[in-house]
């Protein structure tokens, strides 16, 4: 019998060696590695420059009109005499939101996007080379409005927020559970509107937010007349402290984009290479 | 909505691979994908097809193992499958629960021809 000839073939194995046909020089290797590695190396890197300069970076995520901007300059007016902030706008198109930060008073930096629905760790790497970094306490990213994308990326920020605001419906977080589940703090905004409507309910969207295993505190504010605005300032504010002890002890913090199973799975494995099928003898 | 860049980091890693180990051709690719990673597998698959013409990799089967939803419970130590959008522990019913697997987007393993 060899396997020169064909004679060890018989009626009884043919068929498994026709469906198992050994393939001369096939081998696979196997890497699991995270597919984000890339953009994960560029976060990390970016967090080392904001680290180096003492700034806590907050990244505002939301659907588009759900008030980011407006939570921002309401934020900005209450902040801008005791701390430095600075902005980086993310959006499509246009230079508008920018605008508004610099009317009040503090550094924008507008990034368009073209059609990019979500903000990544190159873009904002691009825009350090332009902004100094030195003295801030405090920069906020605006990420470009979009529920779904941008909860994907590690930017090198230390802290997700998620907007919701009331008009939008309190489902939003089963619906958008990537989204929801990677936020650090939940802020329920346009809470002036509730009064209009009948069928948001707080503690629904709360609830849902808890279904996603995310612990985060779930605050609630209006930039309009202020409600909620005190709970979220001292938000900020414990964030920085905790964030300079952090940094005293030589450590710094991730958001929660991280994600749990692909980091319990793709430890950076070396590539091992092995022969799926030998050839037999 | 990003999976036509994301298409591209895979490719580029996979062209990294196959120069490592000099392969002649690529039989298929294989991803381990969650359904919390927040990529459409089939706009994955698209994507690829549409990128894959004229590499190394243009021969290439792209193969998603789609990974199921798994929790372990932090309070009792329960591991029990979960959906989307529901990951409370449905045990002890605590939301303390850590995901064990369905949020990865791996490149798993990579099947060439080597030029020996």
């Amino acid at each position: 019998m060899c396997n020169t000839c064909g004679c060890n073939v018989t009626p009884g194995n043919r068929s498994l060696i026709q469906n198992e046909k050994p393939k001369e020089g096939l081998t696979t290797i196997s890497v699991l590695q995270n597919l984000l590695t890339h953009n994960n190396t560029q976060a990390d890197h970016n967090r080392v420059h904001f680290d180096a300069e003492k700034v806590l970076v907050i990244n505002l995520m939301s659907s588009p009109g759900s008030g980011k901007t407006s939570l921002l300059e309401s934020t900005i007016k209450q902040l801008k005499e005791s701390l430095s902030i600075a902005v980086i706008e993310g959006d499509l198109e246009t230079e508008n939101d920018a605008q508004r930060i610099q009317a009040q008073g503090v550094p924008a930096y507008q990034i368009t996007t073209g059609t990019a629905c979500h903000l990544d760790a190159h873009l904002i790497h691009n825009v350090l080379h332009h902004m100094p970094l030195k003295g801030l306490d405090l920069l906020f990213i605006e990420n470009v409005g979009n529920l779904v994308c941008p909860a994907s990326f590690d930017l090198g920020h230390h802290r997700n927020v998620v907007l919701l605001s009331v008009t939008e419906g309190d489902d939003k977080p089963s619906k958008y559970p990537v989204m929801f589940k990677a936020a650090d703090l939940v802020l329920i905004t346009k809470t002036d509107l509730l009064p209009y409507l009948d069928d948001f309910s707080i503690d629904n969207a709360k609830q849902n937010v808890h279904n996603l295993a995310n612990n985060a505190p779930t605050l609630t504010v209006s930039a309009k007349n202020n409600q909620g605005m005190d709970e979220w300032i001292s938000w900020l504010k414990s964030e920085i402290n905790q964030h300079q002890v952090l940094l005293s002890n030589h450590q710094t913090q991730k958001p929660k984009v991280q994600q749990d199973g692909a980091l319990l799975h793709a430890k950076a494995t070396p590539h091992k290479f092995y022969p799926v099928k030998t050839h037999q003898q | 909505m990003h999976e036509l860049s994301l298409c591209e980091n895979l490719l580029d890693q996979v062209i990294k691979i196959a120069q490592q180990h000099q392969a002649k051709n690529i039989e298929s690719i294989t991803l381990n994908l969650g359904p919390l990673a927040g990529i459409e597998p089939l706009l994955l698959d698209n994507a690829f097809k549409i990128l894959k013409i004229d590499t190394v990799v243009a021969n290439a089967q792209l193969i998603i193992n789609s990974t199921p939803i798994i929790i372990q419970c932090q309070q009792c130590g329960e591991q029990s499958s979960a959906t989307n959008n529901y990951l409370v522990c449905p045990s002890c019913q605590s939301n303390d629960t850590q995901l064990i697997s369905g949020d990865e987007l791996t490149l798993a393993s990579v099947a060439l021809y080597t030029a020996t």
